[in-house]
């Protein structure tokens, strides 16, 4: 996919949404961090979330994936119909929701293998599916591995113990791929990313796009815009989103900066 | 220091009585032996939180009750529950004991080759009490530790191991010592003598096992010789019933050029010790000890550890590492020595712990003392908790709390069974302390 490309999916507009963030407020630490979110996103779309730092961004991310600490003091998040609010962080995962993290956790000791297969059976068996076995899980994940140049010795070790920056972000996309969620939030999965790692990333993410999916990419930067083409782009300040548009207005931010938004954190191309 | 009424004093009582029909009373060194122990006891009695080495194992609740010798008939149900601590799929020279004695039915012998022996410490005063003599009396010298003396005035049966200079065991010893459920409040005082001789190697394994509610004590002592360029692995598991009291040390003496290979698993007891003292009486000695410890519920379990490097060039090696919900008290004692004349030593220590209530408690307490100029010594300890964010990360694909908080407590404690390095008993050791987990956290937090 060339950079720049415009796509539009009209049909998919038809849909009822996957999502739906009402008038979201969110404290965190006593201090309001969103005040009133409102975004419908609907399966098939990608939609980018663009903000400078201490926007509000990763706390979105964080209270979609059900964290602790977040106090959510109005307003409603629907997720294919049901109150995702209302779900522990680990029944959103199994509903179909996954967030790829900004800084993936180090688990010394636990295998990344077999953590990877224990949540694949969770959500598995959730869905109605049959359990993989130790073969099955394998070819799958050979083949996942093979779309984000992961090398095998690299999740067999605890999960992300000793990965470098970029090898941490294509096990997040790995994850992604293996657990084939309804909607993928990725949360500055480009940040720190070389062009070549973005390039794989980028690939993996648009492998993904599917009629029944939806994807949410967050991120500072336009870059990954070039590779991943989003439907629709929002602009998150002070905890609103302050604009909403098509693929443009990712461009239009490159020349103009976060300025106009008021927020000083004026860079936007990396 | 001693009480007006002293809490020894029933012990002392009982052992008058008994004096007569204990085992080797023919034997005057034996009966001598015993009258010192019995009298080192009385004298040092019960020790009080005053004195250093118990200064955080308040043995309050073990004094309350006063425990009786065991009962005259030994129970014939024991066998089903022994089941379930034997390691099925590797063949073992088997000795069981229930409540003290020897039970051969329950045994597996097995065949041992030429030069090594397994027998009973009841049958080795009848055949060989010589042998006994220069490793009972002149082995564990009476000292200041009460319980150990408590142990040598009563002591009636215990497994025995001895191995020729240069034998090798294949298959690994196991003795199993098991506590039937009777009603009355019993002691035992279980004896268990391991002498590897010169260029020997042999793999160990003790389990203290008790799976009854009844109230009881077991009192144990292991003496260990290994002789020069011998091998020993030496594993301990301790899972006694949940109301019962532990008290174990281990005395292990080496000889230049040996390696010792020391792992304890503590899961069981109300009130649990387990004490080894090692003497590196020689050059070149390779000593690892390590051990884990799961506690929960008002449970207390007590690692301490001594490491007397006496002579030059000797390494040693401790790794323990603890996990504690409820209100379960750990402590750990980790005290190396190291003398004037042991240049060039190289001694470690690590405790680490990991808290998963708020009402959990450890105490952990290092202490090198160190004589020599020329050495490598350091400890370390770390009391945590579970990682809230490695947490969230695997809720967050899919995986419900518990498990997941499981997981995080078997890679903590998982590492520590890498210092196994016998794996059949590595395999069995891992087996019980994860059947310690699934009863965890019921109905607590999601």
């Amino acid at each position: 996919m060339s950079p720049g490309t415009e796509t539009e999916t009209p049909d998919v507009a038809k849909k009822t949404p996957l999502l739906e963030i009402k008038d979201l407020h969110v404290k965190v630490e006593g201090k309001n961090i969103l005040c009133g979110i409102d975004l419908t996103v609907k399966a098939g779309e990608v939609h980018a979330v663009m903000g400078p730092n201490g926007s509000g961004k990763s706390t979105l991310a964080h209270v979609l994936a059900g964290r602790e600490g977040y106090e959510v003091i109005k307003g409603g998040v629907r997720f294919a119909g049901s109150d995702l609010l209302d779900m522990a962080p680990e029944e959103r995962a199994r509903e179909g929701l996954f967030l790829a993290f900004q800084y993936p956790v180090e688990i010394p000791g636990v295998g990344g293998m077999n953590f990877l297969k224990s949540a694949l059976n969770v959500v598995r068996k959730h869905r109605g599916l049959p359990e993989l076995d130790a073969m099955d899980f394998l070819t799958l994940a050979r083949e996942k591995m093979r779309l984000l140049e992961i090398d095998e010795k690299l999740i067999q070790r605890a999960v992300n113990v000793g990965f470098s920056g970029g090898e941490k972000k294509r096990n997040e996309v790995f994850q992604m791929a293996m657990l084939e969620p309804k909607l993928a939030v990725l949360d500055e999965t480009d940040s720190g990313l070389d062009i070549d790692a973005l390039k794989t990333v980028a690939n993996g993410v648009n492998s993904m796009r599917s009629p029944d999916r939806a994807i949410i990419l967050i991120t500072h930067y336009q870059r990954l815009l070039d590779y991943v083409v989003p439907d629709k782009v929002h602009v998150l300040a002070h905890g609103r989103i302050a604009k909403s548009g098509g693929r443009k207005l990712a461009l239009e931010l490159e020349k103009k900066g976060y300025g106009a938004f008021g927020q000083s954190d004026a860079s936007v191309a990396a | 220091m001693r009480r007006e009424h002293p809490l020894s004093a029933p012990y002392v009582a009982q052992f008058t009585e008994a004096r007569a029909t204990l085992p080797g009373h023919g034997l005057a060194w034996l009966s001598g032996l015993r009258d010192k122990a019995i009298e080192r006891f009385s004298s040092l009695d019960f020790p009080t939180p005053k004195v250093e080495e118990w200064k955080f194992t308040n043995l309050a609740p073990l004094t309350k009750t006063v425990f009786g010798p065991g009962p005259a008939k030994a129970d014939e149900d024991a066998g089903d529950a022994v089941q379930g601590f034997l390691m099925e799929e590797t063949p073992c020279h088997l000795l069981v004991f229930v409540d003290g004695r020897y039970r051969p039915r329950l045994s597996a012998l097995g065949d041992l080759p030429a030069g090594a022996e397994v027998t009973t410490l009841a049958a080795a005063l009848k055949a060989r009490p010589d042998m006994l003599e220069s490793h009972l009396s002149g082995g564990t010298d009476i000292g200041e530790k009460p319980f150990v003396a408590l142990n040598t005035a009563f002591m009636a049966d215990g497994a025995v191991l001895t191995l020729e200079p240069g034998v090798a065991l294949e298959r690994p010893v196991h003795f199993l010592y098991m506590a039937s459920a009777h009603e009355a409040p019993v002691v035992t005082h279980p004896r268990t003598l391991v002498l590897a001789g010169r260029g020997s190697a042999a793999t160990v394994l003790e389990s203290y096992i008790g799976t009854g509610s009844q109230t009881y004590w077991t009192n144990a002592v292991t003496d260990v010789v290994v002789d020069e360029g011998a091998a020993l692995k030496h594993y301990r598991l301790q899972a006694e019933g949940a109301k019962a009291f532990h008290i174990a040390a281990t005395e292990v003496r080496l000889a230049r050029d040996s390696r010792y290979e020391s792992f304890v698993l503590a899961v069981g007891g109300r009130l649990a010790r387990n004490e080894i003292a090692a003497a590196l009486n020689g050059t070149n000695i390779d000593c690892r000890l390590s051990g884990a410890y799961l506690a929960r519920d008002r449970q207390h379990i007590d690692n301490t550890t001594f490491i007397d490097h006496a002579q030059p060039e000797s390494h040693s090696r401790q790794v323990y590492k603890g996990v504690l919900d409820g209100k379960a008290h750990a402590v750990f004692q980790g005290k190396i020595v190291v003398r004037p004349q042991a240049q060039k030593t190289d001694a470690h220590q690590l405790n680490k712990n990991l808290l998963l209530s708020e009402t959990s408690r450890v105490d952990t307490k290092p202490e090198l003392e160190i004589h020599a100029d020329d050495v490598k010594c350091s400890h370390g300890a770390s009391v945590g908790e579970l990682d809230a964010e490695a947490l969230f990360y695997m809720r967050a694909r899919g995986i419900d709390a518990r498990h997941a908080r499981n997981l995080l407590i078997e890679a903590f404690v998982g590492e520590t069974f890498e210092h196994i390095s016998f794996p059949p008993v590595r395999a069995h050791l891992e087996r019980m302390a994860s059947s310690w987990l699934p009863s965890r956290h019921q109905g607590g937090a999601p």
